[in-house]
């Protein structure tokens, strides 16, 4: 499973761990995120995010 | 203001804001500084500019030790305009073609800012720059406390230019740590509670890592305030100190009142929490700023909101307040809600519901009085502090 960098703030998201405060279960994938789904660093939205 | 020298060909050549006392929301109650530096070698420099306002002092200060036309750098470590609003005063005087270094997001949000088309240099995490003598290395920081924020660095003097962190809105005659002594940490404490605290988990991976890559420094210098060079390794450990936001026995006791209802609550509260041995202290949103309150929620270990039920609704400025602390993020809180009310009584589910969003630890209900509390209603109060006392006790220890 790919890892997506935030292009903002350099968060990585990891799908092996998911975002357990964002609500998101670990081995969700990046495109299975709910489209409102936010940066949990600097709150930039999904598109802006890119393959690491 | 005349340039302060920071070390050895090296100078503090910002300016000084005096009156300003509302700072994007902020209550500066002894004004500010915008600090910039330039350095002399063979690569004349200048990190960060000032507050638009200011550019012309700013240039007057250069001035003093050399001809601004000849500064051949301009590293802007922070897109903010207290620091970026100089830029285009500068840039005209000194040639619009001149390196600008910045992060790649510094480039991004200047060129948001500032129509020109500057000589953009972006600069990545760890890179350097040899101005002659000395050597810069560039760290980023992002979201410390913007995308675009980042440290340089000069080896050979180990002076750190820290941009906003460790910064502190105070203008007065001392410049450096060793003149002003302990009287600047609350100002220190403010400018985290206000601007940093939400980054608090970045800020001790940050610590970290500077302390994993051996760096040593002679000052830090940053772009508000004093300069730390007695003991730059102190206000360093007070941020790690502040970011762990371990709970003390403090409770702050916030609300509002229209007829003095919730007041009377809050004082009760109080009173109790102090009888089980917290420092706690009522603090009433129209008399208190919010930017106060925020500085004092930092180490308490129990945050008390109070609201009378005006329309239906909470009180303004205890929503002002609870929309501005849910932003910053504080972390480890106990929280709880008091109500007085005419008739429907909505404010205490409403606090309750934001609180929980915090992730606060609610451990009551909450109190919630018709009209006036008497006797029976304060005691309830009462019981309702002695518990949150109780409850900050077990945690402490
Ligand atoms: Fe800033
Ligand atoms: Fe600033
Ligand atoms: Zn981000």
């Amino acid at each position: 499973m790919e890892r997506y960098v935030c292009s903002v703030c350099g968060y990585t998201y990891d799908p092996v761990q998911g975002d357990p405060e964002g609500g998101v279960k670990p081995g969700t994938r990046f495109q299975d995120l709910p489209d409102d789904w936010r940066c949990p660093v600097c709150g930039a939205a999904k598109d802006l995010f890119e393959k690491e | 203001m005349k340039p302060i020298e920071v070390a050895k060909g090296i100078y503090q050549v910002g300016a000084v804001d005096w009156n300003i006392r509302d700072f994007h929301g902020y209550s500066t109650y002894r004004g500010t500084t915008y600090n910039c530096y330039l350095i002399m070698d063979e690569k004349i420099t200048l990190i960060d500019t000032v507050k638009k306002e200011f550019a012309d002092e700013m240039l007057d200060n250069i001035s003093q030790i050399v001809d601004p036309k000849r500064i051949d750098y301009v590293i802007s470590n922070h897109t903010e305009m207290d620091h970026s609003g100089g830029l285009p005063r500068l840039m005209h005087k000194i040639g619009e073609d001149k390196p600008l270094f910045c992060s790649r997001m510094g480039q991004k949000n200047l060129s948001c800012h500032f129509e020109e088309k500057w000589n953009y240099r972006v600069v990545e995490n760890g890179g350097e720059l040899s101005l002659g003598k000395r050597n810069l290395v560039f760290l980023e920081t992002r979201m410390l406390h913007w995308p675009d924020s980042m440290f340089t660095y000069i080896k050979e003097d180990k002076l750190l230019f820290s941009s906003d962190a460790f910064g502190q809105h105070y203008a007065g005659p001392e410049k450096f740590d060793d003149e002003i002594g302990e009287a600047i940490i609350p100002h220190a404490l403010k400018y985290f509670a206000n601007i940093l605290l939400l980054y608090a988990p970045l800020i001790l991976k940050l610590v970290d890592k500077v302390t994993e890559m051996g760096l040593v420094f002679n000052a830090i210098c940053p772009d508000h305030g004093i300069i730390w060079r007695q003991d730059p390794n102190k206000i360093i450990k007070a941020y790690v100190e502040w970011s762990n936001q371990k709970p003390k026995r403090k409770a702050v006791v916030l609300y509002d009142t229209m007829w003095g209802s919730t007041g009377k609550m809050a004082e009760a509260i109080a009173a109790a929490l102090r009888e089980e041995g917290v420092d706690a202290r009522p603090m009433h949103l129209r008399s208190c700023h919010r930017s106060d309150i925020m500085t004092e929620i930092i180490d308490a270990g129990a945050v008390i909101v109070g609201s009378p039920t005006i329309n239906n609704g909470i009180f303004p400025t205890v929503g002002d307040f609870l929309t501005y602390m849910k932003g910053l993020k504080p972390q480890n809180k106990i929280g709880a809600a008091f109500c007085s009310y005419g008739w429907s009584g909505e404010a205490m589910e409403i606090i309750n519901r934001e609180l929980e969003g915090m992730k606060f630890e609610l451990i009551d209900p909450g109190v919630k009085v018709q009209f006036v509390p008497h006797k029976e209603a304060l005691e309830a109060c009462y019981q309702f502090g002695r518990k949150i006392g109780q409850r900050l006790a077990v945690l402490e220890a």
